[in-house]
């Protein structure tokens, strides 16, 4: 739930300004807008990267406008997220890559890698287990990335244009990944995208953001 | 190839390191083997009118360590065949006694100067001779000799300790990333930094190992410890456990510092 909240990167430059909007949990929510009008800001908002300026931003019952690190790594660890430009280790294989967020929660090894294997056959990535990032297509390191962002169970999964640049079978699998993790595991997902699929399974929420205002689309 | 690369960057600047400091440990050892030998050969020698207890003459500084009478027996026998019984008899009287000095350490120039003070106050001592212009150029070679060192150990540690710098900016730039991404999935600190420790912990390890066995194999074919023995010098080139245990701890030292700074000098990108 965000009141009044303005993001800036310094404080001369507001791009988001006295935002108020509200996510439920297990709600799909879609946020778009024009590229540079803020909205990778407002998700990385939600992770901890960047606090309001000022107002009050709650995540998963937790305000994170003056959150502790400590605290922040404890929300951080039930979130997923999801980059545009993947951000996987590039010295991991694909396998320990997508065991990240298991690592952290100190899950153990033998259930760590039944969890593995289960999304890396979900992504289809089962054989390339042993490969490293650089060795897979854009499309390949997107959908390892969503491995990684579902494989702890996440209570919330942040994307940022998960499919922005990937062929139409890498978008359909991550569409279908978040519907997944949204019906099945009751995640509640937000998604920055310039376009919102046509063909999607759920019903979602829509905000777009306009000349630095959040906007809710019914 | 390139982790290679910057892996044998860190483990021969921190070998270097320990390399000089050993190097300088060993000139230390010599230096003050060195010291020791000349401060047993070495002694003041004071003339007095009167007989005097050596205790007395230790009582005037602490930095005399014993007093004993030299002998004027040798002396008067040499003169024995020249002169007659009464005038060595009147020699005997006369002549003044004479007390040589150990101290307990080899003396700088200022602490004779000082000792020769202290010396002068005694009414009862006539005569003083401290053998400085010896003692002044043997401690100036050895003084020069230890500066020498001090000053090589310097300049290898200025020219490491950039390289150190160096190698630590390629490390920064390159756990960064990986830093980075363990944050955004809530790993605590000593988790992103781990990696970082492990592999500074292994290079450390890895020039340490590198240093002790050049030094073990340098100390097992007597290089270094052959040479001092012909000049009259027997030092330990090489402890195994102290020196080991040293080089170890310096080498882990500096790499731990090493990626401290390195975590401490993160920003979490957004």
């Amino acid at each position: 739930m965000a009141e009044d909240i303005s993001l800036a990167y310094n404080s001369e430059e507001t791009i988001i300004s006295k935002a108020n909007f509200s996510v439920s949990s297990g709600d799909f929510v879609f946020i778009t807008g024009a590229s540079g009008s803020g909205k990778s800001t407002l998700l990385r908002s939600f992770y901890g990267a960047l606090r309001p300026e000022n107002g009050s931003l709650i995540v998963g019952g937790v305000e994170v406008n003056n959150i502790t690190n400590a605290r922040l790594n404890f929300l951080r660890r039930h979130i997923g997220i999801v980059f545009q430009d993947y951000k996987l280790i590039k010295d991991w294989n694909i396998e320990k890559n997508v065991a990240l967020p298991l690592l952290i929660n100190g899950y153990a090894k033998d259930i760590s890698d039944i969890q593995v294997d289960k999304l890396l056959n979900h992504v289809k990535l089962s054989h390339k287990k042993e490969k490293y990032p650089q060795e897979l297509s854009g499309g390949e390191q997107q959908r390892v990335a969503m491995a990684r962002a579902l494989a702890h169970n996440p209570i919330l999964i942040l994307a940022d244009e998960p499919t922005g640049n990937l062929d139409d079978y890498s978008s359909r699998l991550i569409w279908n990944l978040l519907e997944g993790a949204n019906t099945q595991l009751k995640a509640t997902v937000v998604i920055v995208t310039h376009h919102i699929p046509e063909d999607l399974g759920v019903s979602y929420k829509h905000f777009n953001i306009e000349g630095g205002t959040v906007y809710e689309i019914s | 190839m390139r982790s290679v690369k910057n892996h044998l960057s860190l483990i021969i600047a921190l070998f270097t390191i320990v390399f000089t400091m050993q190097i300088y440990i060993v000139i230390e050892r010599t230096v003050s083997a060195y010291e020791k030998d000349l401060n047993k050969n070495y002694s003041i020698v004071v003339v007095t009118k009167k007989s005097v207890k050596p205790e007395a003459l230790v009582a005037i500084s602490p930095t005399i360590l014993a007093a004993e009478e030299l002998s004027t027996k040798k002396v008067l026998e040499h003169l024995q065949s020249q002169m007659k019984q009464r005038h060595i008899d009147l020699l005997k009287l006369a002549l003044p006694h004479f007390y040589s000095l150990h101290l307990n350490h080899y003396p700088t120039p200022d602490e004779i100067v000082s000792l020769r003070k202290k010396l002068q106050k005694n009414q009862n001592i006539t005569r003083i001779e401290d053998f400085s212009k010896s003692h002044d150029t043997i401690y100036k070679l050895l003084l020069l000799y230890k500066s020498i060192s001090i000053l090589f150990a310097i300049g290898i540690f200025a020219v490491t300790s950039l390289l150190i710098l160096k190698e630590m900016r390629i490390w920064q730039f390159q756990h960064n990333e990986r830093m980075s991404i363990m944050a955004m999935f809530g790993a605590p600190v000593w988790m992103r930094s781990a990696v970082l420790f492990r592999l500074s912990i292994v290079d450390a390890i890895i020039a340490s190992i590198l240093a002790v066995g050049t030094f073990a194999y340098a100390d097992f074919i007597h290089i270094g410890s052959e040479q001092l023995h012909e000049i009259g010098i027997d030092v330990l080139v090489f402890d195994t456990l102290n020196d080991s245990l040293l080089i170890f701890g310096v080498a882990l030292s500096l790499s731990i510092i090493l990626a401290t700074l390195i975590v401490i000098g993160h920003k979490e990108e957004v």
